[in-house]
């Protein structure tokens, strides 16, 4: 009697033991997400922003897995089409973006995510899907097209950042006289020709054109989009020697050498080219206006977004971790960190550099054809980044570029069919 | 050339024999079985959806309705589409018909060359071998710094030289662009054809040169008739190859022009611009597999038909000239 109870308390004990174990267990095996990004350079930081996220949310694992930028569209897709897609997606914007949103493999966030309001509606609508208007994205970080100068080159010959077009160009005679490549720019990356236009056209074609072309008010045809590009003509003598055989690695080497006094690029930069010449002194200023006082319009566009995948079986901790990357705390960690223009409100970068873009930002026009014309193919980016090379080698007139343009969105859009 | 089969020998009855056949009949199967797997798996059945994608209109990799012939219309039939998919078409020819007369041309006459056994002709094999054995990728970066017009040692070079005046940007100019990039091909597979024409001329028996000269030949009619038709099934193997190779070309290009076939198209070609369709630009387009996997479909198409034919013409040509 005293034995068989003896057997019942040790299984009863083991029984316990063994129940309580399994409970405690369950109590503290995490929720395990996935984060999944493009930006491989970056996963330090949001390493160390997830440690930190963790640490106050004890039943959550986030794994963040960056892969290679240029394939990471295909893979992201692949992955959602096979069902296999992380909980968290780092997404593009705009177009590259909608690729996600439409096929119906991002969740909706706009009655999930409060933190939304602390975004403008420019920022959000790069996250936004037109077909039903939605949100499926918090927007993470803005780029503004500026115009980088080597401060030390600048002092040297007692130039100022120039204001006005005439000043530009003087400044350029200035650099080239003593030798100095005035920009550092080619025409051999196609992309790059696009970044050229963003930065100086915006201020010759003016604030209100963006919403008309759009719109369908106007076209590429418009003189003042035609105009704005003429002008473009005018930097060919003070770009890279054989600008059209220099691509964007050996202009950003010109510059981060200093053989080349001025690179107009887009605010990613800022990183890279300390991270190359730790030596090298530079600044900014925005594209240069016709008129002395007029306002710098400085193209800016979204970079992307952080998503939840609609499919996801943790959608309430995915959706609480999002809200995270929607928070002011974080925008300030993401900009501290990363050097990033968080589209956050109420973030205040500290990187004097980053200052002024925030400040650029305050006449920010959106970044033409990568806001407006990138959803359906021929893209207006494909378009003009095919036509713009050729009007700089001489080979065709701005006129000949807006009608190419023109006529390559006219296939899908509408309102430039009847024009 | 005649090609004899083996002759089987008529089974004999008994049930060893059948035996003895059943064994064959598996190990048979045991070496088919796995390449025909392979095939089916990874050959055969990608071609039957791409073939299937064509068909269908896409939002992102969600196939949605079927659309029939679309797909091919937009490439072939509509504006700026059309101009793409001609452009690229052409470019694959004009890198076909080059490599052929440059490349395979010089390996012809190198072949000859070394087929007489000059000083040094192991050292020189090996010196024109040397770049096939380089990643294509190490190969299109070098050359793609060789030719970079302000740090690169080409233009460098033509200045100490006193031809400051030849010095081009010569990846970034329409005209120069696409010949550039075919001279850095044939500068790399050089080799390949050099020594499949050398171990083709080897082949011939000696007696036929000897009999050539003694019935006083001269060079040139000792290659143009002994060497040249004797060559023939090099020849062939070595036209399919290029063929194949031209409208397949994309690592070189990618590599040292870039995605979008700049300046202005002049690099593009076929490959290119079925990546860029099927999988899109990072920095300007967008992500369309119906419209890439019709192109796929398509460049299938042309190089299995001119393939098949061209063979066919060659093979004939071999048999007559044998």
């Amino acid at each position: 009697m005293k034995r068989y109870s003896l057997t019942i308390r040790i299984l009863g004990a083991v029984l316990l033991g063994a129940l309580f174990f399994g409970f405690s267990l369950a109590q503290s095996e995490p929720v395990r997400l996935t984060f999944w990004s493009w930006r491989i350079e970056d996963k330090w930081a949001y390493d160390q922003i997830i440690a930190g996220y963790e640490a106050t949310h004890p039943g959550v694992d986030i794994e963040f897995m960056p892969f290679e930028s240029s394939t990471y569209a295909t893979v992201l897709s692949t992955a959602f089409a096979a069902g296999q897609g992380p909980d968290i997606a780092h997404v593009r914007a705009y177009g590259a973006f909608e690729a996600f949103a439409a096929p119906g493999f991002l969740l909706p966030l706009d009655d999930k995510v409060s933190e939304l309001a602390n975004f403008s509606e420019l920022a959000l609508n790069g996250e936004r899907l037109r077909a039903d208007g939605r949100v499926y994205a918090v927007p993470f970080a803005s780029q503004t097209l500026v115009i980088y100068y080597n401060t030390a080159i600048f002092n040297q010959l007692g130039l100022t950042p120039p204001e006005t077009w005439d000043q530009f160009l003087a400044t350029c005679q200035a650099l080239k006289a003593n030798g100095s490549i005035p920009l550092a720019n080619g025409a051999a990356t196609a992309f790059m020709n696009e970044v050229l236009m963003g930065v100086f056209a915006p201020n010759f074609y003016g604030a209100d054109f963006f919403n008309q072309v759009v719109a369908g008010e106007t076209t590429f045809e418009d003189p003042r989009f035609t105009g704005a590009l003429a002008r473009l003509l005018e930097l060919r003598p003070y770009l890279a020697p054989d600008f059209l055989g220099v691509d964007y690695t050996t202009a950003q080497s010109l510059f981060v050498n200093e053989l080349a006094a001025m690179f107009a690029g887009g605010s990613w930069e800022i990183a890279n080219f300390r991270r190359q010449n730790p030596d090298l002194t530079f600044d900014i200023f925005p594209g240069p206006v016709l008129e002395a006082g007029q306002p710098h319009l400085a193209s800016s566009f979204l970079d992307g977004g952080y998503a939840v995948n609609a499919a996801t079986p943790h959608q309430a901790e995915a959706v609480e971790f999002v809200r995270f990357l929607a928070s002011p705390e974080f925008g300030q960690q993401l900009t501290d960190l990363l050097a990033n223009i968080s589209p956050i409100a109420g973030v205040v970068p500290t990187d004097p550099l980053l200052q002024e873009v925030a400040e650029f930002n305050r006449n920010a026009t959106p970044y033409v054809f990568l806001v407006g014309f990138r959803y359906e193919n021929p893209t207006g980016s494909t378009l003009v980044q095919q036509a713009l090379p050729e009007m700089l080698a001489g080979n065709i007139t701005p006129e000949e570029v807006g009608r190419r343009v023109t006529e390559g969105i006219a296939t899908y859009y509408q309102p430039f069919q009847n024009r | 050339m005649v090609r004899h089969l083996p002759v089987l020998a008529p089974p004999a009855a008994g049930g060893f024999r059948l035996s003895r056949r059943g064994n064959r009949a598996l190990w048979l199967a045991m070496l088919l079985v796995p390449p025909a797997l392979f095939f089916t798996v990874f050959v055969a059945y990608p071609i039957a959806s791409a073939l299937v994608y064509s068909f269908y209109g896409w939002v992102g990799v969600r196939r949605t309705t079927f659309v029939g012939l679309a797909n091919f219309q937009r490439l072939l039939g509509q504006q700026p589409f059309q101009g793409w998919t001609i452009n690229a078409f052409w470019h694959n020819v004009i890198v076909f018909v080059i490599l052929l007369i440059i490349q395979d041309g010089l390996a012809l006459l190198l072949a000859i060359l070394l087929a007489r056994n000059p000083r040094g002709t192991r050292f020189y094999q090996a010196v024109f071998f040397l770049p096939v054995t380089l990643s294509l990728v190490i190969v299109g970066f070098q050359w793609k710094l060789f030719l970079n017009p302000i740090f690169g040692i080409v233009n460098k070079l033509l200045r100490v030289a006193g031809l400051g005046a030849l010095a081009q940007p010569w990846l970034g100019q329409a005209e120069t662009a696409l010949l550039a990039l075919i001279l850095v091909n044939a500068w790399r597979w050089l080799g390949f054809p050099t020594m499949v024409f050398l171990a083709g001329i080897r082949a011939i028996p000696e007696e036929y040169f000897e009999a050539a000269r003694l019935d006083g030949a001269n060079e040139w009619q000792v290659v143009r008739h002994v060497t040249w038709p004797l060559l023939a099934p090099a020849v062939t193997i070595i036209v399919i190859l290029t063929f194949i190779g031209s409208f397949n070309w994309f690592e070189l290009p990618y590599v040292m022009a870039g995605v979008d076939g700049p300046p202005n198209r002049s690099t593009d070609v076929l490959g290119l611009y079925f990546y860029r369709t099927a999988f899109g630009e990072i920095s300007a387009g967008l992500q369309e597999f119906g419209l890439g996997s019709a192109l796929a479909v398509l460049m299938f198409s042309v190089i299995l038909t001119v393939s098949i034919v061209w063979t066919r013409i060659l093979r004939r040509r071999e048999v007559e000239l044998a």
